[in-house]
């Protein structure tokens, strides 16, 4: 019987490549793209129009938590009224951090959920964290039109500036994505990541200008809050959207010399998020 | 051959597992424990394996459990990342290895044709396209409207099966598929492989089933503890296999303690034409191979060869009493090898060899219990454990009243 070494050779196809294993990246940016957006679809559907009243649930949220806390700081401790248009600011607020924490949230355990399509099928692993904040961000393009029908009723007059809001939420959705890489790549090597970014994102809420505005903390501590990349986005979206007098984000934290730190802060979690996920994503299948 | 191309080519690929022996799966497990040396178990799934299969060749991958098939293949596909060497694939290739991966049960045919499409590289508009002739293979039209999890399993395999085949991949990778589903699909899936094959699609098919890798492949390889036993024409690969496993069951008697008077080196179905087969067809003549080595002597032994199922009923069993080349003594070291030859009367099911050694018309001196476990296929429904000959008459009376059966 003849070895296996000596069975004839046969020229390879000149079309042949390299089956190079799972990526983060790899097989086409159409097929990529195309993923993507089917799963998020798909997964916003089933999340939000599993119900006749879907659209409405996925408002619930957000409305629950802002007419609890519109009670509590409004009503009660009386915090809002040092703050203009402060019902308007705290839904606002409330809208785009939620898309950030559910996102975030979901996406810990995005990558082992998966697994029955992780360990039987070749796609780039980056569809998975990418999609879960897809879901979230058709979510937050919804909640955002129901906040300015809140915003009109309110009383605020429309202003150019509004149209400028996709400049913040475009580096709010790279953050979280980033985040998201982060985090569901962690989870697949250790799985108390789950409780311990709920406490963390729990933490983040207190810490960023959702139920407040950064000129309400005391001076000194103003700028270090600041620090964080999702407070400037906040600052400045209260500035542009809700209150024209707000002094925006740049002043808040004292000049563009400061505002390099938040900007060093948002690229290096993105680039932290990109290379952790590459870094994980071959062995992904393995470690389920 | 000179003019035809190598589709595939695995150029000495090896995959090795590491696994911790006590997995460190927290944060906080690995906080408390800095230093803790985790112990390592290196698994070695794939050794320094290399194969070429030609475009348009069918082709088998066999091997026991643990033999690192699903691993090589997964390599294949892409799922795993082969520590060294390279593979090399030419044309579009199926991403995944198994039927009914990313269906989604809450979601309608439609939605998951699209899903699974856009996963082949399709866009969704492509295949939205190409629904039609997916549920019209399937033969679900008339259940467009469910949701997949009110689907029999039957009906989900039928989509499933029916998107592979209408996929335009150049390579397909199969693992164990043709376990499911009921005996008329199976057929059109047997159908369509040939159609795949006639077609010049290159396929690898991954089973641990001789009978499939017999009747469709060009080549097989048997892949052994991750080594590359041999490649070559089915039949071959088919009885290296068979020899692989008996020598597993004399392993498996040798730990079980006493060894008796005598061993089953093998216990084997063989089909109608001599080949060792795990799954034989009701009604085609069907030989039940066994081979015995021989410890101590015995004065007038009688082997028994018995079959059972599942449940341990004794469907069947006989002896070599009145065989005049049983009648001599057994002597050590001696071979002795016993065929009984049938037309398989089996109904379907799942089914064992049992082997003993007894003295005459008395004591058992050795036993093996399912030396061999096989499966027969084919049979009628309703025909119950064995067909026995029979003849049905069916008289009329004159009048339009019932007829007697």
């Amino acid at each position: 019987m003849s070895t296996p070494a000596a069975t004839t050779s046969f020229p390879v196809s000149p079309e042949a490549r390299e089956m190079r294993g799972p990526s983060a990246y790899g097989g086409g940016w159409r097929r990529f793209v195309n993923l993507t957006w089917i799963i998020g679809l798909t997964e916003y559907r089933l999340t939000y129009f599993g119900s006749v009243l879907g659209y409405l649930w996925s408002l619930m949220r957000p409305l629950m938590l802002f007419g609890v806390l519109y009670v509590v700081f409004s009503q009660i401790v009386k915090f809002g009224d040092q703050i203009p248009n402060y019902p308007v600011l705290l839904l606002f607020n409330i809208v785009l951090f939620n898309f950030f924490s559910d996102s975030t949230q979901r996406a810990v355990t995005a990558v082992v959920d998966s697994e029955g399509i992780v360990r039987k099928m070749h796609f780039p692993r980056l569809v998975i964290p990418l999609s879960t904040v897809l879901t979230g961000a058709l979510n937050l393009f919804l909640s955002l039109f129901a906040v300015f029908v809140f915003l009109l009723a309110y009383g605020v007059s429309p202003r150019w500036t509004w149209l400028l809001l996709p400049l913040l939420i475009l580096p709010l959705i790279a953050i979280t994505a980033a985040v998201s890489m982060i985090v569901s790549s962690l989870y697949v090597r250790f799985r108390d990541v789950a409780p311990i970014w709920f406490v963390a994102s729990t933490i983040m809420f207190y810490g960023s200008p959702v139920l407040y505005a950064i000129d309400t903390v005391p001076d000194a501590s103003q700028r270090y809050l600041l620090f964080n990349p999702i407070a400037m986005l906040l600052e400045q979206g209260r500035k542009w959207v809700i209150d024209p007098s707000a002094r925006g984000a740049i002043d808040a934290i004292g000049g563009w010399g400061w505002a390099l730190v938040p900007i060093a802060v948002f690229a290096a979690l993105c680039a932290l998020g990109v290379w952790l996920f590459d870094r994980e994503a071959p062995a992904i299948a393995e470690r389920l | 051959m000179a003019d035809r191309y190598a589709g595939i080519d695995v150029d000495r690929v090896s995959k090795t597992f590491r696994v911790p022996r006590q997995h460190v799966g927290t944060l906080k497990e690995r906080a408390m424990h800095p230093f803790r040396r985790v112990e390592i178990d290196e698994l070695r799934a794939l050794e320094d394996v290399s194969f070429q299969v030609l475009e348009g060749e069918f082709f088998g991958i066999v091997g026991r459990n643990g033999s690192g098939k699903s691993t090589l293949l997964k390599c294949l596909a892409g799922i795993y990342k082969a520590d060294t060497g390279r593979i090399l694939i030419a044309g579009r290739l199926t991403p995944f290895i198994e039927l009914g991966v990313g269906f989604n049960m809450e979601l309608t045919a439609l939605d998951n044709v699209v899903i699974n499409g856009v996963m082949m590289g399709l866009t969704p508009a492509e295949a939205r396209a190409r629904f039609d002739d997916v549920i019209a293979f399937a033969e679900l039209e008339d259940f467009l409207d469910l949701k997949l999890k009110n689907y029999s399993s039957g009906m989900q395999v039928r989509l499933a099966f029916s998107l592979m085949v209408q996929s335009d991949a150049d390579v397909l990778l199969i693992d164990e598929v043709l376990a499911v589903g009921d005996a008329a699909f199976q057929q059109k899936c047997f159908n369509e492989f040939r159609r795949l094959r006639d077609e010049g699609r290159t396929i690898v098919l991954v089973t641990h089933d001789m009978a499939t890798i017999e009747r469709f492949c060009h080549r097989a390889l048997l892949l052994e503890r991750g080594h590359l036993m041999v490649i070559g024409d089915p039949g071959e690969v088919g009885a290296r296999y068979m020899e692989l496993n008996f020598e597993r069951q004399r392993g498996a008697a040798g730990q079980g303690g006493g060894r008796g008077v005598a061993t089953v080196a093998g216990a084997w179905i063989e089909d109608a034409e001599g080949r060792a087969v795990d799954a034989a067809p009701h009604g085609e003549p069907l030989t039940v191979h066994v081979a015995l080595d021989v410890h101590e002597a015995v004065e007038r032994p009688e082997i028994h060869v018995q079959l059972t199922n599942d449940d341990g009923v004794r469907i069947f069993g006989t002896t070599t009493r009145g065989v005049d080349a049983a009648e001599p003594a057994l002597e050590p070291g001696e071979r002795v090898e016993v065929r009984v030859r049938m037309d398989n009367p089996l109904g379907v099911g799942r089914f064992y060899v049992d082997v003993g050694v007894h003295t005459e018309g008395g004591g058992m001196l050795a036993y093996e219990g399912r030396a061999r476990e096989f499966i027969v296929h084919g049979a009628p429904e309703n025909s119950g454990l064995v067909s026995i000959p029979h003849q049905v008459e069916v008289q009329r009376a004159g009048s339009p009243a019932a007829a007697p059966r």
